[in-house]
């Protein structure tokens, strides 16, 4: 076979081309392991029973999610089906709603609207406790996504997208979920650097 | 003119239709930015943005398939088997598009449960169609397998570009099955939703475009077959080759393991090498014709499809693929700037080169020229390259002051959004869109008159 012909080309691709997917199957097959919840990266649903925190790790030279003692939602700690029935209730919010396009979830999605990754640590939701007269910042979080109209926070305003109480509630567990997931140092400095205007 | 052929030109007649709903829908994003107040409590920015990113995907899909119902029986030389079924099928595909806009204009959210995903809205970026759409939309991929395979089988006759597509059909249906789960677990679900989204765009849709682009070739140059394989075979293991696990680039941050960041930011580094082949090639078949064809247009646009791909898909991506730099420009206007400039280099110039090509055969023109090509080339490629530059600067103010500087936060996020840099990079590139439109406007007179008026300069003579 000369280097010239299509054959020879052809037997080249043909061979690239299974090199490469088997090499990505055995990718995936250790990423999904993990990637599921309670695997490695992804913590179990049942973290939102506890405190999370954002911290820069020296031995991997970047931000890891960091996990210690009990902070349940709401004061009440869920069970393990109660929990997942939430997350379930809560990815189906965010997909019903296309709250994928405008936001981001771990940097995917539109650019109109914040990134969410990391939203359940944000340090504005202090300010927000106190304009939503809440006593925690889960119940800020709940009240603005019910009406977010009512709490506009800037010129581009988040529309009302008719959420009930158990929908927002479901988002929220699903946001401080998503915030203990290690995403490999993203969003960087998270909440380490003042931001004030 | 084959059965099939008709059916290519409703294909492209409706690609280039969707066009100007995915323009259309694209000017309304853009103003979004600018006035955020525009239509609220109507219709949200998610819904235009939706119906941008969708008609996006179906225009080039439908130009793609127009393209091989035009070729397909010129190549194996008998009419496409199943053509009935094609034709029916087109008319499902573009009641289905409609009904789904219509959806999204009207109805805009379903419930927070599987009826609100079958029904309405599955809420995931570019497979937002809900799940009774997603069926049909493999049903017509099916019918299209069907016909590409039948009638190679009827012809006994594979070629080396029909064995590249009918391989490519494969992944092509199979990674869209990706459109009906929801996940519960957002890593899981976007891990599968790239698979879905980059294996299409960076790897089964590159390899579908090499195979037209390579018939279009043999139809346009008269390009032999042995050197048009021969590319094609080395285009598909070089774009397969980086591409299967430059998928990684998209698994750097989604809580996927961290040697995602070496292998994603490796192999995909290496991703422009088979769109600059892509340029080496048009130069030289430039260079050997002296720049001389019976029809200009498809000649430019195809071009400009190798120009685009190389500098929008692969310099544009290299610019944010490693991990280094993606860690700050991941998810922000930046990102933005390369997806305008790579689909529409890598994919929408390809097409429109088709639908021009098409057409003289059609129209019996022995060549093709005019004016108002010219100004729908110029005023579509400078305004799509205003919005990428445009673009490119809203994104490094926001990488560099919400990223970068700010940390990521809300108040971060608003802060970029507020600042100069930004702002004024969203009033430039609506301004460029309104240019993109203008030729997109010039670009539908063009279709519908070229060939058929009175050419404006003398034709050039046509190619042996």
């Amino acid at each position: 076979m000369q280097i010239d012909s299509p054959q020879f080309w052809r037997a080249g691709a043909i061979s690239v081309i299974a090199v490469m997917t088997v090499v990505l199957i055995m990718l995936t097959i250790d990423s999904l392991a993990a990637i599921r919840s309670g695997g490695t990266h992804v913590p179990p649903y049942t973290v939102i029973n506890q405190k999370i925190g954002y911290k820069y790790d020296s031995a991997r030279a970047i931000d890891v999610p960091t996990v210690a003692g009990d902070e349940p939602l709401f004061g009440r700690a869920e069970t393990s089906e109660q929990v997942a029935a939430l997350i379930g209730k809560g990815k189906l919010v965010i997909q019903s709603r296309s709250c994928m396009n405008c936001h981001t979830f771990f940097g995917n999605g539109a650019y109109y609207a914040p990134d969410l990754t990391k939203s359940w640590l944000d340090p504005g939701w202090d300010a927000w406790q106190a304009i939503t007269a809440a006593g925690s910042k889960e119940e800020a979080m709940v009240r603005f996504l019910m009406d977010p109209v009512k709490f506009r926070t800037w010129t581009r305003t988040m529309p009302q997208l008719n959420l009930t109480r158990e929908e927002a509630v479901a988002v929220v567990a699903y946001l401080k979920w998503m915030s203990a997931v290690d995403t490999n140092g993203f969003p960087a400095n998270f909440g380490l650097i003042s931001t004030s205007r | 003119m084959y059965r099939s052929q008709r059916l290519a030109l409703k294909y492209l007649a409706a690609a280039i239709g969707f066009f100007g709903v995915m323009t259309l829908a694209g000017l309304m994003s853009a103003y979004y930015y600018i006035n955020p107040d525009f239509l609220f409590g109507i219709l949200h920015f998610n819904i235009a943005k939706t119906l941008h990113i969708d008609t996006l995907v179906i225009w080039l899909l439908m130009g793609f398939m127009g393209a091989i119902y035009w070729f397909l029986p010129e190549e194996l030389g008998i009419e496409t088997v199943g053509i009935r079924a094609a034709e029916i099928m087109f008319y499902l595909f573009c009641l289905v598009v409609l009904a789904v806009a219509a959806i999204f204009v009207v109805v805009q959210y379903g419930g927070s449960d599987n009826a609100g995903m079958w029904l309405v809205n599955q809420g995931r970026k570019y497979v937002e169609a809900p799940r009774w759409a997603a069926a049909c939309i493999v049903l017509v991929m099916l019918v299209f397998s069907y016909n590409l395979i039948g009638t190679a089988i009827r012809a006994r006759k594979i070629t080396g570009i029909m064995g590249v597509l009918i391989v490519d059909l494969v992944p092509l249906v199979v990674l869209y099955l990706d459109a009906f789960p929801a996940f519960r677990n957002m890593s899981v679900d976007l891990f599968w939703w790239w698979w879905l989204v980059h294996l299409w765009v960076e790897a089964t849709w590159e390899v579908l475009i090499g195979c037209i682009m390579a018939l279009a070739l043999m139809s346009l140059l008269g390009t032999s077959r042995r050197i048009v394989e021969t590319w094609l075979y080395i285009e598909v293991a070089l774009v397969l080759g980086t591409g299967i696990l430059g998928l990684g680039h998209h698994y750097f941050w989604i809580g996927t393991p961290q040697y995602w960041l070496a292998i994603g930011g490796f192999f995909s580094a290496f991703e422009p090498l088979p769109l600059l082949g892509m340029v080496v090639h048009a130069i030289y078949d430039a260079g050997t014709h002296h720049m001389k064809t019976s029809n200009r247009p498809a000649f430019y646009w195809m071009l400009a499809e190798a120009f685009g791909n190389f500098i929008g898909g692969g310099v544009w991506g290299f610019m944010i693929t490693l991990p280094q730099v993606n860690l700050y420009a991941h998810g922000t206007q930046w990102t933005a700037s390369h997806g305008h400039f790579a689909f529409w280099g890598a994919y929408a110039c390809g097409v429109i080169s088709v639908a021009y090509l098409v057409l003289q055969r059609i129209r019996g023109a022995a060549s093709v020229d005019g004016t108002a090509w010219r100004w729908a080339f110029a005023a579509l490629n400078f305004g799509l390259i205003g919005m990428v530059g445009t673009l490119l600067v809203s994104g490094f103010a926001q990488a560099f002051i919400e990223r970068a500087v700010g940390g990521s936060t809300l108040e971060a996020f608003i802060n970029a959004q507020e600042s100069a840099w930004f702002v004024d990079g969203m009033y430039a590139r609506f301004a460029c869109g309104l240019i993109f439109a203008a030729g997109y406007v010039a670009l539908v007179y063009d279709l519908l008159t070229i060939g058929r008026r009175v050419p404006a300069r003398a034709a050039q003579p046509a190619l042996p």
